[in-house]
């Protein structure tokens, strides 16, 4: 066509264009346009690894670069997805070995990554430069040595959450001397010891290392000489914060840390001792990032560290009671969090995990206190995970006024099905006034006593939200008709114990292939409505999870235990059997 | 976008039968609550304690007798920093034995038990029986556990695999590694050995 761009023109062009959605968008244009984006498509994101197959994709996309793919359903991360369900990578890495033999990036979240899969990866890349890893499993440190020794050139290793057998600590000894190119290492999910040897001779030769994250067993002591042989450190993840008060140690990890000037997060600290806290104050102020979820913080120290961090943008910790206001007559007692509201204007993200979720102790108190004060003062509040034992309609109402600009709230009530504390309603008031105010608000997890009335503000303003998570509410299928009706924008919704039955998931069958996936456990689904859908809707993959015995004379009326439904191309995961049945504890062959 | 829903909606005649939803402010607990929910049992309460105590009165009352039958993954905290908040609070107890994996010989699936949860034998064979359905009956020095289909073993520290009930429960859950309940006649041959 003469009026058209040259094609280098229009890819130079294309090559500004990195978001997912708008290379898809543009793939759409025109033929000319699609064939163009799919030779020049460097990064692909495979949001569910069953959505597709490999094969299609290389065949399609055939000069990759990076690719990122995730596995099981989020809710295997509370163990409702049983072992063998799947998420196994080997037959993607098969293929993607022989397709893409310049792969430099591999990032998997949620898979079954064996051994043998690390092994074909550090074989098949020969310029591979990134493997990060997040909440996988299935590998030991076996597969870890074939990665250090044989990616030449490796940039990144990042093990965020996994759970990895923990064969020999000596894996890391596999690193050659040669290998000088590492930016990033996170160890910090390995339970068993490192050498220290090895690790500090890794990180003596590796100039270019910026995020550093190590496990429990580095021992405070030593912390200092790692920090001295790499000053330039980005992010730094502390071991076991906890050692024999000793001044030669403080002092000689108050010099290292003063001597990163560039630090700008830190996590770690397990165990903590208050009295070495100090020796990082120095980074405080430059601080951005803060993960200190894995020691039960107490109030005064968290206190002192916030009220230096004034450039904190993401803070994680792990609250005990007292922490939140007292209120003992006219005075309310001072707070870790209400110190945070004050001196972190910065702050855009806030998780605040438990301290001990499963004892349900009289003493302790987590409230929603802590959560407004937060909400009051930080005006770039935009992420919140937060924990509690008891919220109200006005709480949340106070907080929906407060941060219109929220995106992600998720709040977790730790009694199911808990009411307003104060008026015993449900908290279908607060609930709504959030996704009525939050309207960028893309992610929503609830909790407490709530009724289908919540669903229908969900359906009515939650137009941008992108995942939901739901669990013990509602009353009805209206609740979740309201949902799949309303939600524009929905591509994850995942559901447990809630009385959701046949009627709305069939009436919005449609619906289903707009997203990326269902979960439903410990509803209604009748094992019949499942087949019906399965029959219907070529487009999807209906799963049922279920272990009863007979689950072959289950009847129609049955409720399933779990039912996983997702969009797909690549057809059924087994044969042409459209409900997943039982006994799969089978390794995939295809 | 275009939103094709009424067209491609093959359930169009699903009534969805308003009437029969008129909503209420139910607790919960009460009657319209599905049969299937089996694993809440640990947590329905009733209605008059619900409305007349406050929030420690109820944490009083719980605190006495802790929750075994805990709901499954709820809260929704990832075992990961479950157990590293356990494994600080019961350091002294030498956590090593948390999560273990469990299977049963002919199950599709395989589960995962926290031995945190447990407090005896008893306790844990109680468990495993509701998980897996089976009958699995106690230990007896003398017999094993000759009588019933299956029979528990797990695989120690250093690999082995014994039999369930062999050992002090306070050794067995530090050297549990992994949980797997066998057919009895296949584990009559680990009982010989011992």
């Amino acid at each position: 066509m003469a009026y058209s761009f040259p094609e280098e023109v229009l890819e130079h062009v294309f090559s500004f264009i990195s978001s997912e959605k708008d290379r898809n968008a543009v793939s759409l244009v025109c033929k000319s346009w699609y064939e163009m984006e799919r030779w020049c498509r460097r990064r692909i994101f495979v949001g569910n690894c069953y959505a597709v197959n490999p094969k299609i994709m290389i065949r399609r996309f055939p000069e990759v670069k990076s690719i990122e793919l995730k596995g099981k359903p989020h809710f295997a991360d509370f163990n409702l997805v049983p072992e063998g369900w799947g998420g196994y990578v080997y037959p993607w890495i098969v293929e993607i070995a022989r397709g893409y033999p310049c792969l430099e990036e591999i990032r998997l979240k949620r898979m079954v990554v064996t051994d043998e899969s690390l092994e074909l990866i550090s074989k098949s890349f020969k310029n591979f430069k990134v493997l990060v890893l997040s909440s996988c499993e299935g590998f030991s440190t076996d597969g870890l040595a074939a990665i250090a020794a044989n990616c030449r050139n490796l940039r990144v290793l990042e093990l965020r959450e996994c759970e990895v057998e923990d064969l020999s600590g000596h894996w890391l000894s596999h690193f050659p001397d040669s290998c000088t190119s590492l930016e990033s290492l996170n160890i910090a999910c390995l339970l068993s010891e490192v050498s220290f040897s090895a690790l500090e001779r890794l990180v003596a030769r590796s100039p270019n290392l910026k995020t550093l994250r190590l496990n429990r067993n580095v021992p405070l002591e030593k912390l200092s000489t790692l920090l001295q042989l790499a000053p330039q450190l980005v992010e730094f993840g502390t071991g076991v914060y906890s050692a024999e008060i000793r001044s030669d140690v403080y002092a000689s990890l108050t010099e290292a840390f003063s001597g990163c000037k560039n630090l700008k997060g830190l996590s770690g600290f397990w165990e903590v001792i208050p009295a070495y806290l100090p020796a990082f104050y120095s980074v405080c102020s430059r601080l951005t990032t803060l993960n200190l979820s894995y020691a039960t913080a107490q109030s005064p120290e968290l206190t002192k560290i916030v009220s230096q961090c004034h450039n904190l943008q993401r803070l994680l910790v792990c609250l005990d009671a007292y922490l939140y206001p007292i209120q003992v007559l006219d005075y309310i007692e001072d707070t870790g969090l209400n110190a945070l509201a004050l001196s972190c204007k910065d702050l855009q993200e806030l998780r605040v995990f438990p301290s001990d979720p499963f004892v349900a102790d009289a003493n302790v108190l987590l409230t929603e206190q802590g959560l407004v004060s937060v909400s009051e003062g930080c005006p770039k509040l935009q992420s919140v995970l937060y924990f509690c034992r008891q919220m109200s309609n006005s709480a949340l109402i106070t907080i929906a006024n407060n941060r219109p600009n929220l995106t992600c709230f998720r709040l977790c009530i730790l009694e199911p099905r808990a009411p307003d504390y104060v008026t015993f309603e449900p908290l279908d008031a607060g609930f709504g006034a959030i996704v009525e105010n939050c309207k960028q608000l893309r992610r929503l997890s609830m909790s407490g006593l709530l009724t289908d009335r919540v669903f229908e503000h969900i359906g009515t303003h939650g137009k941008k939200l992108d995942m939901l998570s739901v669990a013990f509410a509602g009353e009805s299928d209206l609740g979740l008709h309201h949902v799949l009706s309303g939600c524009d924008s929905l591509r994850k919704l995942e559901i447990r114990d809630c009385p959701f039955g046949d009627k709305a998931l069939l009436a919005n069958a449609s619906k289903l292939e707009t997203m990326r996936s269902l979960w439903m456990s410990s509803c209604g689904v009748s094992f019949g409505a499942c087949k019906l859908l399965g029959e219907k809707m070529p487009g999807l993959n209906v799963e049922v999870i279920d272990e009863r015995e007979n689950l072959d004379s289950l009847h129609e009326s049955c409720p399933v235990e779990k039912l996983y439904i997702y969009r797909t191309v690549a057809g059924q995961r087994w044969g042409s059997n459209k409900v997943l049945k039982k006994a799969l504890l089978v390794k995939e062959s295809d | 976008m275009d939103r094709k829903r009424s067209s491609l909606n093959l359930f169009e005649d699903i009534d969805l039968n308003y009437k029969a939803t008129e909503l209420r402010l139910g607790l919960p607990g009460t009657d319209d609550q599905p049969e299937i929910k089996t694993s809440l049992s640990g947590n329905k309460r009733s209605s008059s304690e619900m409305e007349s105590s406050t929030c420690t009165d109820e944490n009083e009352s719980r605190s006495a007798s802790p929750t075994k039958e805990q709901v499954v993954g709820w809260p929704p905290v990832r075992s990961y920093r479950r157990n590293i908040v356990q494994g600080k609070k019961e350091s002294s107890e030498m956590g090593s034995g948390m999560y273990v994996k469990v299977s049963m010989d002919g199950a599709p699936y395989l589960r995962k038990v926290d031995l945190k949860m447990y407090r005896s034998y008893e306790e844990l064979m109680e468990g495993l029986q509701k998980m897996f359905k089976c009958i699995i009956g106690l230990y007896s020095e003398r017999e094993g556990y000759n009588g019933s289909q299956h029979a528990p073993t797990y695989e120690d520290k250093d690999g082995d695999w014994m039999l369930v009930g062999d050992v002090p429960w306070e050794m067995f859950i530090t050297s549990c590694k992994r949980l797997r309940i066998m057919k009895a006649s296949e584990a009559r041959g680990l009982d010989d050995s011992l």
